[in-house]
């Protein structure tokens, strides 16, 4: 770990200004991506600022409109919240999916998404059930904040408050994992919401990605047979020791199959 | 008998201190003014070092020294050493080129020592070791096993053309030659054994200090075997005079074998504390164990087996390229050569084996001892053979068997392998696996399974392992550097508690346990008190240390010599006390009681005594302390059979264990909830190995496994709840009858978990998976057999 600034402030206005002010700053929200990079050294800042003192960004609304999960939630408490696993069970069971007890009792729900690993669970989440980010400075639709590989729509100083879920008819996520590190080869998320239907593919490619084919196909008939037949290309997708993208390609079609099974008898 | 005899399941005494934190871990130590070394490792599997420039690194403030390979060898320092010569086939010894603590003009792996840089704090040595600038000159890598040794590929030494360390045989080829000629079927496998990284809890450290007062070095580190290192580092290495170096190692967290050998952070830790007069510590992060503890196994290898047409065993031929790494280790030559071939009789009547093994330097990490060290290889090929003969000649894997074990009444059993098997009961531990894993039950099991659409399969292993390496003639006789003896000093204080003082050590094994269980069921004392001591050069006698399930088999058996000398001492002070003669004297349960009458006295009397001797024998000496040596008649070979049940889910390819059973011959048990656990641990790892652990190097020697987000350590979920049973054939050849526990689920658990795995996709038309058998490769195979059978 290189030498920096430590900083917890007690308001998003005082983390938003250390953030404009120090290029080499970053925010810390549950840190289990950050302090791993900044004990290999492959990261050098000036600043790491702590979000654990912001008390209000940490908690869960549940109300007819949807479910509300403040920032700095853990996906211990979402994963164990009544709410949350009465309005989205397969919110509260992806949360709980997340790496280990220790990783989901520090990791929060909005680290996860602004970090937006490509094999991370919450953003198959975020877009599966169409959720909106909720920033210091505006909403961005969950289609429109993860743009590519550990890039979000943040801009620079904008510190995500929460994420607002709409209550979907019935969902699920189905991840298979990758056996060692446990983040997700391929999560698939379905979602039969207000809007249609939805799904969210996450670990597969450079970041969260829908698949238009088998959301027309469930739209006529929401049934796993109705996506066992729908491959996706290879193209694009990631290659890695754990899987090739043909791998891959044909576990999203699987994991979507068993994922609309579960949203059915869930 | 009392609740904590032998045969008990005494709880730990070890566990109220690891439990509360309270445990003597080596990173909790510290020196005052110590210095905290960081190495500069190469980044590169093969390159030429033409410059090292120091000066940045040593701007950074709070660096010290920055020191070189070239610094080292100036000083005098040797090389570290290889303690086994492998004689190949023509007769010349294994090539052995230097291996130099810190690299000299070349590094040969990735994380190679090329500098250390000596920091007042940790970071400023990590800071200054990242401002150290090398020059390097890249060369071209060798990193795959079978063809390292093959014309035309990048040179490792030039010690050793072809990069072949050596080309060794074992057995009869002629005479396999024309059993194979003969045969009525034969089966021809081929396959990688997997390299593993050890993964010990702890990762490796030392604190190095020297006292210029006296001369004296102090090394505190997580060894396995405190007396070899501080042999290794004074008589070959040439860090000091034995007897000015004193070697502790305090609570080890878990060693496999990774720490058994000599390795360069030690040895440079010495050599530095002495440059800069000041304690130096080094503790390795998890990013520096991927890259320089001793990897396993990685091994490929073309197995055949003949056989008659009743099924019988007529002769096996094995070819195994062992990939030995960058540099030999301190025991690497030994372990795919007489720790590997001499087990492929396994438990049959095998009459003719033969095999032979080229030994090949990589671009790679040394390989070294890992759990089984040679013996989970050996057990591989046995199994796995056996196995597709018995599909292929329709037998049931259990008749197959049957038909070639080594029968209970033909023992000693000698194999066309070296070995003398003592004792066994091949035939009855696997009949208790066959009961504990419901084999009966199975069909049932996977018509059921086949209608959820998963596929079922059953595997079988039924291994032997060769333990407590014996005797040192014979050691010595394979080309073996030392002795493989035991020792253990028994001290009664003169209040009558006991301390014991043996060569062996403990890194998860629990001596501390089952050492006193022995001692105070020997000695008639209680349980609570008496003390194991081990672990520091300067309290223990001269011991050779733990591995190779060697500690019950031959530490304790020189625990119980010691104990019997005492009893004897005991006897003399006893007939004194008590106005009879030694020889009238019996020993039992404490106290010592002249025969036929009720007078008696107790040890702890006898021990007071023989420290206060007012009213004592003429011609004794005081004390009532005894010293033993034990060198063992022979190996022991613990032995038994494995029975793995695995559902394997076509779509994905993911293989659960859904069932294992095994029943192993440990011979006597000392402590049955200790030996369970030992058979866990053990299972775990061999089920790592089958399904989980892949070692992975891209073609230019990056090892791209190099962290646990990427080199899969099984857990909890990925293993059932084992059935575990054993059967006890005392071993003849110690006083206690025991065999040695601590690899035979290491050993086993592979084959049986690959055994079942194979069977399960037989009816897929699968015929190859290679470990570990990931998802991945599991569908793969799939996938390829469905194209297959398709055209």
């Amino acid at each position: 770990m290189y030498e920096f600034q430590y900083e917890r402030p007690k308001t998003l206005a005082k983390a938003a200004d250390t953030l404009k002010k120090r290029k080499d700053a970053k925010l810390m929200a549950g840190g289990m991506t950050l302090i791993p990079t900044l004990k290999l050294r492959l990261a050098k800042l000036s600043h790491v600022v702590d979000l654990a003192e912001m008390k209000e960004l940490v908690g869960i609304k549940a109300s007819k409109a949807g479910v509300v999960i403040g920032a700095m939630t853990t996906h211990g408490a979402v994963a164990s919240s009544a709410a949350v696993k009465k309005a989205i069970p397969a919110l509260a069971q992806l949360a709980d999916g997340i790496g280990d007890p220790a990783v989901r009792n520090r990791g929060t729900i909005g680290g996860s998404i602004s970090n937006n690993d490509p094999a991370a669970d919450y953003p198959a989440g975020l877009i599966g059930l169409g959720a909106t980010v909720v920033t210091s400075q505006r909403k961005i639709p969950a289609d429109k904040f993860f743009i590519g590989m550990f890039e979000t729509a943040l801009k620079r100083g904008e510190i995500v408050k929460a994420v607002e879920f709409p209550i979907p008819k019935r969902a699920a996520y189905m991840k298979f994992p990758n056996p060692a590190s446990r983040y997700a080869i391929v999560g698939v998320f379905v979602a039969e919401t207000a809007n249609g239907v939805r799904v969210a593919v996450t670990g597969a490619g450079g970041s969260v990605f829908r698949v238009p084919a088998m959301e027309a196909a469930l739209a006529k008939k929401f049934a796993p047979e109705a996506v066992a037949g729908i491959a996706i290309p290879t193209d694009g997708l990631n290659e890695d020791i754990h899987a090739s993208a043909e791998y891959r390609a044909h576990l999203v079609t699987i994991m979507a199959k068993r994922a609309v099974a579960a949203a059915i008898g869930g | 008998m009392t609740d904590m005899s032998i045969g008990r399941a005494v709880k730990r005494t070890e566990d109220l201190r690891f439990i509360t934190g309270k445990g003597h871990y080596l990173d909790d130590f510290g020196r005052p003014h110590q210095l905290y070394a960081a190495f500069v490792r190469s980044p590169h599997a093969h390159a030429e070092i033409r410059k090292i420039n120091k000066a940045k690194a040593l701007k950074v403030p709070g660096v010290v020294a920055v020191l070189t390979g070239d610094e080292l060898a100036g000083d005098k320092i040797g090389t570290l050493i290889c303690g086994w010569v492998i004689k190949g086939k023509d007769g010349s010894p294994h090539k052995a080129p230097p291996h130099p603590a810190l690299a000299v003009k070349k590094v040969r792996y990735v994380g190679d020592h090329v500098a250390v840089v000596l920091g007042e704090t940790l970071a400023a040595a990590k800071d200054g070791a990242e401002a150290v600038d090398v020059d390097y000159k890249t060369l071209p890598a060798v990193v795959d096993t079978a063809t390292a040794h093959k014309a035309g590929q990048p040179q490792l030494h030039a010690e050793a053309p072809n990069n072949l360390c050596y080309d060794w045989e074992l057995g009869d080829k002629a005479k396999t030659d024309a059993a194979f000629a003969g045969a009525a079927h034969t089966v021809k496998l081929q396959f990688v054994n997997n390299r593993l990284v050890p993964n010990a809890i702890e990762p490796r450290a030392a604190i190095a200090e020297y006292d210029a007062g006296n001369g004296e070095f102090t090394l505190h580190t997580t060894s396995q075997n405190p007396h070899v290192a501080r042999l290794v580092l004074s008589a070959f290495i040439g860090i000091a005079p034995e007897h000015k170096l004193r070697v502790i190692a305090p609570d080890v967290g878990g060693g496999f074998g990774s720490k058994i050998f000599i390795y360069p952070e030690e040895t440079v830790a010495l050599w530095a504390a002495k440059k800069v007069g000041r304690p130096v510590k080094w503790t390795a992060e998890r990013s520096e164990s991927f890259l320089s503890d001793a990897h396993g196994r990685d091994h490929v290898t073309t197995a055949e087996l003949a056989l008659d047409k009743e099924g019988k065993f007529l002769a096996m031929r094995v070819n195994t390229v062992a990939n030995l790494g960058a540099y030999l280790s301190t025991f690497s030559s030994a372990i795919p050569t007489y720790l590997y071939a001499t087990l492929l009789a396994g438990q049959y009547k095998t009459p003719v084996i033969y095999c032979d093994v080229q030994g090949v330097f990589t671009n790679t990490t040394p390989v070294d001892a890992y759990r089984g060290a040679g013996r989970p290889e050996a057990t591989f090929v046995v199994e796995r053979l056996v196995e597709e003969a018995a599909a292929k000649l329709k037998l049931s894997p259990d008749e197959l068997r049957r038909r070639n074990f080594v029968q209970p009444n033909e023992f000693p059993y000698t194999t066309p392998v070296i070995h003398q098997y003592d004792c066994g009961d091949f035939p009855r531990a696997m009949r208790e696996a066959l009961k504990l894993a419901d084999v009966p039950g199975f069909a049932q099991r996977k018509a059921e399974a086949k209608k959820r659409g998963k596929l079922r399969g059953l595997g079988y292993s039924s291994y032997i392992e060769a333990c407590g390496i014996a005797p040192s003639a014979a050691v010595g006789a394979l080309g073996g550097g030392v002795g493989l003896w035991e020792s253990a000093t028994v001290r009664f204080n003169p209040t009558g508690n006991v301390t014991v003082h043996v060569g062996t050590h403990a890194h998860g094994q629990s001596h501390e346990t089952t050492y006193a269980q022995v001692v105070a069921d020997r000695l008639g004392v209680p349980f609570e008190s008496v003390e194991i001591v081990h672990g520091d050069t300067a309290k223990t006698p001269f011991g050779m240390g733990t591995y190779g399930s060697r500690s019950a088999a031959v530490g304790l058996s020189a625990v119980c010599k010691a104990a019997d000398k005492i009893i004897e001492k005991g006897k003399k002070i006893a007939g004194h006390l008590l106005e009879a003669s030694p020889h009238d004297i019996e020993f039992r349960d404490g106290k010592f009681r002249v025969v036929g009458t009720d007078k008696e006295v107790n040890i702890a009397q006898v021990a007071f005594t023989a420290y206060v001797p007012h009213n004592y024998p003429k011609d004794l000496e005081p004390g009532f302390e005894e010293t033993a040596f034990f060198d063992p008649l022979n190996f022991s070979f613990p032995a038994g059979t494995h029975i793995c049940e695995v559902e394997i889910d076509p779509e994905t390819g993911t293989t659960e264990i859904v069932n294992y059973a095994a029943v192993d011959d440990f011979g006597k048990v000392i402590n049955p909830m200790i030996v369970e656990g030992q058979v866990h641990g053990g299972i775990v790892q061999g089920v790592g190995q089958a399904l989980l652990e892949g070692t992975v190097y891209d073609a230019e020697g990056q090892l791209e496994s190099g962290s646990y987000m990427d080199y899969t350590m099984p857990r909890a979920d990925n293993v059932p709840s084992f059935k575990v049973g054993t059967i006890e054939v005392p071993s003849p050849l110690n006083p206690l009858g025991v065999k040695g526990c601590g690899e035979a689920g290491a050993i086993a658990a592979p084959a049986a978990v690959m055994n079942a795995v194979h069977d399960a996709l037989r009816a897929v038309g699968v015929d190859k998976v290679e470990m570990p058998a990931t998802p991945h490769r599991v569908w793969s195979a799939i996938r390829k057999a469905k194209k297959k059978a398709a055209k």
